[in-house]
């Protein structure tokens, strides 16, 4: 295995660990999750054609509001018992540590969703367990946990993390945002690939961007 | 046990170089703080040094700038050969650094703790060294308890076995007797001395004179981000030092 691969398999390795042996992330954002799901229950009229057109605002702002706590929690654990510093310390490319963050707020935000996603089809009969979603929703959340490591980093070494992360995360999100919900818009409308195709296509080509972009951007942010 | 091969790695830098550690005119800002002003210091392979100083005269900064964790505004350094900026990797296989904070994850075990940083410096025998660390800093029987259980004085050993679990041939340490009880310091001045004699070298900050004294062979003084003594050991005296630190206080 290259060094690239084996360090960011080596963090997230020990993050998914603690996670494991905690569970405060999770536990924290599924709540928030289903909180955000409920409400909205009692917010709108359960009727198809309402839902036809706020279902698709509903999944992606519960998916990104949840987002965001667990991208918060992301370094602040690094952060709080100074390990931050450890990892720095190690001979290793900034690259990788990125990387192997990345990997786990992307592992952490697809296992709340899939765990969303029958809530959705419970309370609001969304067709959201079908292929094309499922492939829209990782698209998405890959650029999510791609933008969001990198301002979580930046955040964390500021006093007021919690309120700077969402006003520096969600505006550079806006493009998969606005891809996520219009793709999924199509897709519950009954459209076909070509109709959802082309937002899918832009979301990744965002991912790309943003996966590129932040990599090389991550050692000047996580450096003193 | 702790320094096993650590010979071999010090021979092959010292014909590299007759200095583990040459810093030039280091600065470094804070803001409108200046936190080093100009400093310089050459320590030879084998050295122990102590660095004294009151709070906030700048100890702390410049170990995180040798050890690669802070970027110095200007200045120059090399550690056990390699350039601070263009080789900073190649510094940080060659550094250990214990700071203030203990840097380890409360909810992994001791174990998987040390574990987890073996795999980061890709060492060949983790599992083997690994085990004779625990054994070496009396954790053997607490290998495998998270450590949020462990005491502070046990999370401070720990702390100081991360330090020098990839064989680092200088040792940068940060106040690290904060904590430790008496066999811990004695472990301390075990593994201090264990490394200069096999070559090594090692910085240590301290309040405590006297224990920098016995310990080291060099001082140095920092004071307002300024190097105000860099002197042999030897005929040194605890007053003579107290009376420096007064001194800085003062002017300060």
């Amino acid at each position: 295995m290259s060094a690239y691969l084996h360090t960011a398999w080596t963090v997230f390795l020990k993050d998914v660990r603690i996670e494991a042996r905690t569970r405060e992330s999770l536990a924290s954002i599924l709540v928030f999750s289903m909180l955000v799901a409920f409400i909205f229950n009692f917010a709108f009229d359960p009727h198809p054609r309402v839902l036809a057109t706020v279902g698709p605002g509903i999944v992606w702002v519960a998916f990104v509001f949840t987002g965001v706590i667990g991208l918060n929690r992301n370094f602040v654990l690094e952060q709080e018992q100074g390990t931050l510093d450890a990892l720095l310390l190690a001979p290793v490319a900034r690259e990788a540590l990125y990387a192997g963050k990345l990997v786990g707020v992307f592992a952490l935000m697809t296992a709340v969703e899939a765990l969303m996603l029958p809530v959705f089809v419970v309370l609001y009969d969304l067709p959201v367990l079908n292929g094309p979603f499922v492939g829209v929703t990782l698209a998405a959340t890959l650029g999510f946990a791609a933008v969001g490591t990198l301002f979580s980093a930046i955040a964390v070494r500021t006093r007021a993390r919690e309120v700077l992360l969402p006003l520096l995360f969600l505006p550079a999100a806006l493009p998969v945002l606005i891809g996520a919900v219009a793709s999924s818009s199509d897709i519950f409308a009954g459209q076909g690939w070509s109709e959802y195709g082309r937002w899918l296509q832009l979301i990744l080509v965002f991912d790309v961007v943003f996966i590129v972009v932040t990599s090389v951007a991550f050692e000047a942010v996580i450096e003193e | 046990m702790l320094y096993d091969d650590l010979q071999a790695a010090v021979t092959e830098a010292l014909s590299a170089t007759h200095y583990s550690i040459e810093a030039a005119g280091l600065n470094k800002w804070f803001g409108r703080t200046r936190a080093l002003c100009d400093v310089s210091l050459q320590v030879p392979s084998g050295c122990v040094v102590a660095l004294f100083g009151p709070n906030g005269a700048g100890k702390s900064t410049l170990l995180r700038v040798l050890a690669a964790l802070a970027s110095a505004d200007s200045g120059s350094a090399r550690l056990a050969g390699c350039d601070l900026r263009r080789e900073a990797m190649d510094v940080r296989r060659a550094v250990g650094y214990a700071g203030h904070a203990n840097y380890l994850y409360a909810d992994l075990t001791a174990r998987e703790n040390l574990r987890f940083h073996a795999r980061l410096h890709r060492l060949p025998d983790p599992a083997e060294r690994v085990s004779a660390l625990l054994d070496g800093v009396g954790l053997a029987k607490r290998a495998d308890a998270r450590v949020r259980t462990l005491s502070n004085g046990m999370q401070k050993r720990l702390a100081i076995a991360r330090a020098i679990l990839h064989r680092p041939r200088i040792l940068l340490l940060d106040e690290p007797e904060t904590g430790l009880d008496e066999q811990g310091l004695e472990l301390l001045n075990h593994i201090v001395l264990g490394l200069a004699k096999a070559g090594g070298t090692v910085v240590l900050s301290t309040h405590a004179v006297e224990r920098g004294l016995q310990l080291a062979e060099r001082v140095a003084v920092l004071n307002d981000g300024a190097l105000v003594m860099d002197a042999d050991a030897s005929g040194l005296s605890a007053t003579a030092i107290h009376a420096v630190l007064v001194q800085g206080e003062r002017t300060a």
